[in-house]
């Protein structure tokens, strides 16, 4: 294990205190007090915590989370706090205490809310965490690589360095290698959709897949040179300004073209931050309807639109992305997809709403330093699809699936890992077998 | 004025304005607090009252897998604090205190018999006892546990301690010894973590709207 509290090898940064408590006292709303306020040290959230169950080390808590902004709470907001600080009972945050929560914050939590669920208080940990991230970056920490990729979207527009040059240039091959119609910037389109660079860089049979199941639906679609990353890093490193410029991109290419829907590929914390956030991020009601590729997809297969044939090839299981299942409420519209369409299928144990996390959201997939601990937590995955016994695991969302490529070769796991818009769009009614 | 007059009058009056005013003083200060506009459209037939709801009443009970820990504060917890409750309500003592020096009436309100208080403070001992021996051997709580923790079960353990003492009402020093160490915990209340008895619901409530509205209460 590499990452462990307290141990992270100290680098050259300076690191301003002042501008970490500051931040923590701008945002200490009552939305996060209301959580301080509740939490009676039961430790409960641990069990449901997959950093605390897979190396059962009492430190990773996710209760712990909370100390931050709860030293400044009580210090400088709380009720009586002047009293406290007068009797020094109300410590100041150091660069000491930073730097040893600084793995708590960002390295051991995937924001997965998991622990919300166990909770008597029922406290949202992961939105405090989410704050108190902002903090921690605005007095200089935070993971050297995560902050780059979120430099990344801010400088190149996405965190892989996918720009709007090499966009067009990969839709351009895309389009020809897989004989597929493409949209890009379109004046005028329903429906803007939108790709993780994860997928455009790494997966991008994923891409392909998305445009020919659109293409068979009849959507009258676009992707836009003006907003096309949906991932947003600046919500995963805790970079507010980069975190609003994301949904500005889109938000300003969805009005450019009319959009009345703008679709997110697989990618879990691309649907929660546009869907759950992205409004409140851009300070208005976004002027379009946000969809995630699955919630679209199963409108399509409602409305008769679409039609797949069988998935006969081996039992599959299903790994819910957290931040569409049980963040985003988008739990159903997976499996009305795979109902009738996988013949084999097999839910895991827990599933849906209180499936585990992969081990690498919340930007944790990007941090290098925390690799050895998530491939740890992987093996919580690992025994949930073995226990199926189906061959294969399928999922909606493309840092899962690159957290679960990786730690599976890491581990040397030999489950096979699959995309749902792919496994669909393989079986489109109507479309020439992709096997003959 | 003795002792036991002072501790039966003048500071039982301070203690209560300490509870009373600390506790409304706690609740209005997290009202106040501004708090961010959600301008995200709820997912069709959710809304946040219905989650703010449904997140009160799930959230005393076990739910969502995981309950290996939760199982054993479901059954210490609700030990404890039944017990509490019901000792603190419906004890003969307590009875008739709170009808003369509170309510100033006799509004008949209902006496346990003997035995069940009985069982009711074996409960209340046996879940506190066994809350605070878990928080004292579990890794998990062990790194959790700051000394309010410690403060609020000792001055509750006390308090229900001397009650039993002076449950005879045999001598009037006992029935003002347990009156003092009520007032130490009212004094302190307002100030500790003990407040869970009230933050409870707004922690419950704000998670339930926010999920509620999109489909899911965590």
């Amino acid at each position: 294990m590499t990452v462990e509290p307290g141990t992270i090898t100290p680098d050259n940064r300076p690191v301003d205190v002042g501008a970490a408590v500051t931040k923590m006292e701008a945002l200490l709303g009552g939305h996060i007090a209301a959580y301080l306020d509740a939490c009676v040290h039961c430790g409960q959230c641990a069990q449901a915590c997959h950093f605390h169950e897979a190396t059962k080390d009492p430190r990773l808590t996710p209760a712990l989370k909370l100390q931050p902004m709860t030293r400044v709470y009580r210090r400088s907001k709380a009720p009586f706090s002047g009293l406290r600080k007068a009797l020094g009972l109300a410590p100041e945050v150091t660069e000491q205490d930073l730097r040893a929560w600084e793995p708590l914050i960002f390295d051991t939590c995937t924001m997965c809310a998991r622990c919300t669920i166990v909770c008597p208080m029922a406290i949202d940990i992961a939105s405090v965490v989410a704050a108190t991230r902002q903090a921690f970056v605005a007095a200089g920490l935070g993971p050297p690589d995560l902050l780059e990729a979120a430099e990344n979207a801010r400088t190149r527009g996405s965190p892989l360095g996918l720009t709007e040059a090499k966009l067009a240039d990969r839709v351009e091959w895309l389009a020809d290698e897989h004989e597929t119609e493409i949209p890009l910037d379109k004046p005028v389109a329903e429906v803007l959709l939108t790709v993780s660079s994860i997928e455009m860089m790494k997966y991008p049979d994923s891409v392909v897949a998305m445009a020919k199941l659109l293409n068979a639906g009849g959507v009258d679609w676009t992707l836009s040179s003006k907003g096309y990353e949906a991932t947003n890093f600046g919500v995963l490193s805790g970079k507010a300004d980069i975190a609003k410029l994301m949904v500005e991109r889109i938000a300003s290419a969805a009005e450019s073209v009319g959009a009345r829907i703008v679709v997110v590929p697989e990618c879990g914390h691309a649907y929660g931050v546009l869907r759950w956030t992205g409004g409140n991020l851009l300070g208005r009601e976004l002027p379009f309807e946000v969809m995630h590729i699955t919630e679209f997809l199963a409108a399509l297969k409602r409305q008769g639109k679409l039609r797949f044939t069988p998935y006969t090839d081996q039992a599959v299981t299903y790994h819910d992305p957290c931040q569409i299942s049980r963040r985003g409420g988008a739990t159903a519209d997976a499996r009305y997809l795979l109902d009738g369409f996988a013949t084999d299928f097999r839910e895991m144990t827990p599933t849906g709403n209180y499936n585990w996390c992969c081990g690498g959201g919340g930007g944790v997939q990007a941090m290098g330093r925390a690799a050895d601990v998530r491939h740890e937590v992987f093996r919580i995955k690992m025994a949930q699809v073995e226990a199926t016994g189906a061959p294969a695991l399928v999922s909606a969302c493309a840092n899962c699936r690159l957290t679960m490529d990786e730690s599976s070769a890491a581990l040397g796991w030999d489950k096979e890992l699959l995309s749902i818009v792919e496994m669909l769009a393989d079986h489109i009614e109507g479309a020439p077998n992709p096997a003959e | 004025m003795s002792v036991i007059e002072f501790i039966e009058g003048p500071l039982w009056s301070f203690a209560l304005a300490v509870f009373v005013l600390g506790i409304a003083w706690r609740i209005f200060s997290l009202l106040a607090m501004k708090r961010p506009r959600d301008l995200s459209v709820a997912r069709e037939g959710a809304g946040g009252v219905g989650g703010a709801t449904k997140a009160l009443v799930i959230h005393s009970i076990p739910h969502g897998g995981n309950l290996g820990r939760t199982i054993y504060h479901f059954v210490t917890g609700y030990m404890f604090h039944i017990g509490l409750f019901v000792l603190v309500l419906f004890a003969a003592p307590h009875v008739a205190f709170i009808q003369e020096r509170l309510i100033g009436a006799d509004i008949g309100w209902p006496e346990m018999p003997r035995w069940a208080f009985i069982v009711a403070a074996e409960a209340a001992f046996a879940g506190l006892i066994l809350l605070y021996v878990h928080r004292l051997t579990d890794p998990v709580k062990k790194q959790l546990t700051d000394i309010d923790d410690h403060l609020g079960v000792w001055l509750t353990f006390i308090v229900m301690l001397t009650g039993c003492l002076a449950l005879q009402e045999a001598h009037a020093g006992l029935r003002a010894f347990h009156m003092l160490t009520v007032e130490a915990l009212m004094i302190y209340f307002p100030f500790s973590r003990l407040m869970h008895a009230f933050t409870f619901a707004f922690a419950r409530a704000r998670t339930g709207a926010t999920y509620g509205r999109r489909g899911f209460t965590p």
